[in-house]
C-alpha cells in the first residue's frame, strides 16, 4: 500500500511524520504548482471551488508517482466540502484510475464509521507505531504552526527582505527531516530565535487575514498573500491555524468535550448561527479583530463558496459597526498576480491614509 | 519651466499627461495599448519627446506601472485605485464616490473628509466595461463615439440582460431581430450595464454626492445619463475623463520629489533608447513561474515572475 493524500498549506509535514512512524510508505503530491491546478481544472466540475480542483490534481500527480491509496477528509454539514471525498473518488473512478479510497468522515456521535475507515488504512500495523506517529505528527503540527506564526511577525520587521521566507522554508525542511521529539524541541527553539534576531524595524499596519480554512492555510492558493502583505511591511495575524483546527473539531469532539468557542459569540447581532465551512468564525474574527483594534481584514474565500459568500455580504455591516476596513477576495484558477496586487497595494495604501488621518486630524491631503 | 509626468499603462489605453506646477494638465495623450505595452509606451514617449518637456517628476500606474516604471526611471509607481482617488480630489474636492469604467474593469472608489474609506474592483466579469461596449457598438454597426449619443434619442429603453455579457448579447440579438429600433436598445444595454455595476461593484456601499465619473466609458453619454437616473443625483465627469490615472500618477510623483527632493527620470534620452521584453520559464521547480525580462539598451534592468526571488534579486544595472 502506497499512501497518499492532498497538500494543505504545510499539512504534509505532521501528516507524513504520522503515516510513516505507523509503518506505512507515503507517497507525496509534488508540491502544487500550475500544472498541478491544470490537471485539476480539467477534471472536476467547472462550478466546484478551488480546493476541490487542486486536491483532485494533487491526487492525480501522486498517481502518476505510484501512489494507490488515498486519504481524505469529510464533512458534514452546509459546506459542499463534505462530499468532495466522494466526488473525487467517482471522477477518479470515471477517469479509470485503480486506488483506494479512504474517506475520514468526523465521528457526530458515531465512531463505527470512523474506526472502520482506521483499521483499514492502519491494518497490518503495530499501535505502537502508531502511538509513535501521533506524538510526533502533533509535536510536528504544533511546531509548524509556531513557526509561522513568528514569521509573520517577523517578515514586516525583517531588514532584508525576502530573509524571513527564506529561513522559513529551511525550518520546514528540517521539521519534516527530523524524527525525534528532541529534535523538533530544538528546531522550534532555535528557529524563533533566528526569526526574531533578523527582525528590526516595526510594521506599518496590522492585518488579520480570516476565511475559508483551505484558502487561507494554503499559499499557493492564497497567492501567497501573507508574504505579499508582510513584505509590504504588513503584520498579518491568521485567525485558523491547522493545529488548533484539529484541537476544536477532532480532539475535543471524540472526548465530548465541547469547549464553546467564546469568540463566536461575537458575531451574535451580525449572525447568530453556524452557516458551514468558516462563514461564522469570518464574521467573529473580524469583529474581534476590529475590538483589538487592527487596521483592516482581509477575507479570502474561494469562488463559489457559499458559507464566505453569506459572510462577504454581512462584513459590510460589521466594518460600518465597528469601524474597520475589510477586503474581501474570491480566489479561483487564476494565477496572474497584477489584480491580487493591485487591490492589496491599494488597501494598504487606504489604512495607510487612514492610520495617519487619524493621528493628525482631518483635511490633510499628503498622498505620498 | 518644469513639468510632472503621469503614464497610465492600462490594458486598453496607455495615457500620458504633463501637469504643469500648479497641477493644470498642459498636455495629454491617449493611446491604444493593443496588448503591446513596450510599444504603446516607447509611441508616448516618441510623442512626449516631440514637447521636450522639462521633467521634474515622474509616476506610473495601471496594470502595466511596473514595467513603464523601470523603464522611465519612476519616482512612483502606484495601484489605479489610489491614483483615481488622488486625481479625483484634486479635480473635485467634494468628491464622496468615484465611478471609474476603463477597457477591462471596473472601479468604485468611497471616499469621506478627502480620505479613501472603501473601494471595489469588478472581480468575476468584465461586463459593462469599455471593452465590451466597443464590441456591442461593432456588432450594431454604430461607431462607439455615437454609441452614448444614440441612447439619449431613445423615448423608451427595452430591457436587457445585465448579469453577464454573454446573456445582455442573445438578448440584444433577440429584441434586435424583434424590431426595436437601435436607440432604444442601446439605452436598455447602459441601464443593463449600471444595474450591474451597482450590483456587482457597488454592493454593499453607500454612494454619495459628490459622484464623479471617470475613465474611458464617462464618455458615453448614455451611460452617464444612466448612472444619474439610477443614483437619483447629478453625476460629474471631468474634463480629463480618460487619463485621470495618469492625472494621479503625476500628481503623486510632484508630492514624492517634493519629498525626496530629487527625480529618478532617466531623462527625455529614454525616448530614443532600444527596449526589450523577453521571458522564460523557470526549470528550477515545479511552479515553473514565468520569468520576465527587460532589457534597456542591451543591459538587463529588471526581471520579476518568480516566486523566490532567484532571478527578481539578482543585481540588476540600473
Amino acid at each position: 500500500m502506497k499512501v497518499t493524500f492532498p497538500h494543505m498549506g504545510s499539512l504534509a509535514i505532521p501528516m507524513k511524520a504520522l503515516l510513516e512512524e505507523a509503518g506505512l510508505e507515503v507517497v507525496l503530491p509534488p508540491p502544487t504548482s500550475k500544472r498541478t491546478l491544470t490537471l485539476g481544472s480539467r477534471h472536476a466540475p467547472e462550478f466546484a471551488c478551488l480546493p476541490l480542483k487542486i486536491n483532485l490534481g494533487n491526487y492525480l500527480e501522486a498517481l502518476e508517482l505510484g501512489a494507490d491509496t488515498i486519504i481524505m477528509a469529510g464533512g458534514v454539514g452546509p459546506c459542499r466540502f463534505g462530499y468532495y471525498g466522494q466526488v473525487q473518488r467517482e471522477i477518479l473512478r470515471s477517469l479509470g484510475k485503480d486506488c483506494d479510497f479512504l474517506i475520514f468522515e468526523p465521528p457526530a456521535g458515531d465512531f463505527k464509521g470512523l474506526a472502520s475507515t482506521c483499521r483499514r488504512l492502519f491494518a497490518g500495523c503495530r499501535p505502537a507505531g502508531i502511538l509513535r506517529g501521533a506524538k510526533i505528527a502533533w509535536a510536528k503540527a504544533r511546531a509548524v504552526d509556531k513557526l509561522w506564526q513568528v514569521s509573520l511577525w517577523a517578515r514586516p520587521r525583517e531588514v532584508e527582505r525576502g530573509r524571513t521566507s527564506k529561513i522559513i522554508r529551511k525550518l520546514y525542511h528540517k521539521l519534516d527531516q527530523a524524527c525525534e521529539m528532541k529534535r523538533i524541541r530544538r528546531i522550534v527553539r532555535e528557529g524563533i530565535e533566528e526569526l526574531k534576531s533578523q527582525a528590526k524595524g516595526e510594521p506599518k499596519a496590522h492585518i488579520a487575514l480570516v476565511g475559508e480554512i483551505y484558502v487561507v492555510l494554503d499559499p499557493f492558493s492564497n497567492q501567497y498573500i501573507e508574504e505579499r502583505l508582510g513584505e509590504m511591511g504588513v503584520e498579518v495575524s491568521r485567525t485558523i491555524y491547522l493545529s488548533q483546527w484539529i484541537v476544536h473539531h477532532l480532539v475535543l469532539p471524540t472526548f465530548r468535550l465541547h469547549r464553546p468557542n467564546r469568540s463566536l459569540g461575537l458575531a451574535s447581532g451580525y449572525l447568530n448561527y453556524a452557516v458551514g465551512g468558516h462563514g461564522l468564525e469570518t464574521v467573529a474574527n473580524t469583529v474581534l479583530a476590529a475590538r483589538r483594534r487592527f487596521d483592516g481584514v482581509v477575507q479570502l474565500a474561494p469562488f463559489t463558496c457559499m458559507p464566505e459568500i453569506v459572510a462577504a455580504s454581512i462584513l459590510p455591516r460589521v466594518s460600518k459597526g465597528e469601524g474597520i476596513s475589510v477586503l474581501t477576495l474570491f480566489l479561483d484558477e487564476h494565477t496572474g498576480e497584477a489584480g491580487l496586487v493591485t487591490r492589496l497595494e491599494a488597501f494598504v495604501d487606504m489604512l495607510l491614509r487612514q492610520q495617519r488621518q487619524r493621528r493628525q486630524g482631518h483635511g490633510i491631503l499628503s498622498w505620498a | 519651466m518644469g513639468y510632472y509626468l503621469g503614464l497610465d499603462v492600462g490594458s486598453v489605453s496607455t495615457n500620458f499627461v504633463l501637469l504643469d506646477k500648479e497641477g493644470k494638465v498642459v498636455w495629454d495623450l491617449y493611446l491604444r495599448t493593443e496588448g503591446r505595452p513596450l510599444v504603446a509606451i516607447e509611441k508616448g514617449l516618441g510623442e512626449l519627446a516631440k514637447e521636450n518637456p522639462k521633467v521634474l517628476g515622474a509616476g506610473t500606474t495601471g496594470s502595466g506601472r511596473k514595467l513603464a516604471g523601470v523603464l522611465i526611471g519612476a519616482d512612483v509607481i502606484k495601484n489605479e485605485i489610489t491614483a483615481h482617488a488622488v486625481a479625483a480630489l484634486a479635480l473635485v474636492p467634494s468628491v464622496q464616490t468615484v465611478l471609474e469604467i476603463g477597457g477591462q474593469d471596473s472601479k468604485l472608489i468611497i471616499l469621506r473628509d478627502g480620505v479613501v474609506t472603501d473601494f471595489a474592483m469588478n472581480t468575476v466579469c468584465a461586463a459593462g466595461t469599455g471593452s465590451f461596449l466597443d464590441h456591442q457598438a461593432a456588432r450594431l454597426g454604430v461607431p462607439i463615439e455615437e454609441f452614448g449619443k444614440l441612447a439619449l434619442k431613445a423615448k423608451e429603453e427595452v430591457r436587457i440582460a445585465g448579469r453577464c455579457a454573454v446573456f445582455a448579447e442573445s438578448d440584444m440579438i433577440h429584441k434586435q431581430q424583434m424590431g426595436y429600433p437601435t436607440e432604444e436598445i442601446v439605452a436598455g444595454l447602459c441601464s443593463a450595464l449600471v444595474r450591474n455595476y451597482l450590483n456587482n461593484v457597488g454592493k454593499g456601499k453607500e454612494l454619495l454626492p459628490t459622484v464623479v465619473f471617470q475613465g474611458g466609458v464617462a464618455a458615453n453619454l448614455g451611460m452617464r445619463r444612466a448612472f444619474e437616473k439610477a443614483l437619483g443625483t447629478k453625476v460629474v465627469v471631468p474634463e480629463y475623463y480618460s487619463v485621470m490615472g495618469a492625472v494621479g500618477a503625476a500628481l503623486l510623483a510632484k508630492e514624492e520629489v517634493a519629498n525626496t527632493g530629487r527625480s529618478k527620470f532617466k531623462g527625455m534620452n529614454v525616448a530614443n533608447w532600444e527596449n526589450e521584453a523577453g521571458s522564460f520559464e523557470c526549470p528550477h521547480c515545479p511552479n515553473q513561474c514565468e520569468i520576465v525580462e527587460i532589457k534597456q539598451e542591451g543591459k538587463v534592468i529588471a526581471r520579476w515572475g518568480d516566486r523566490c526571488g532567484r532571478w527578481s534579486n539578482v543585481e540588476v544595472a540600473v
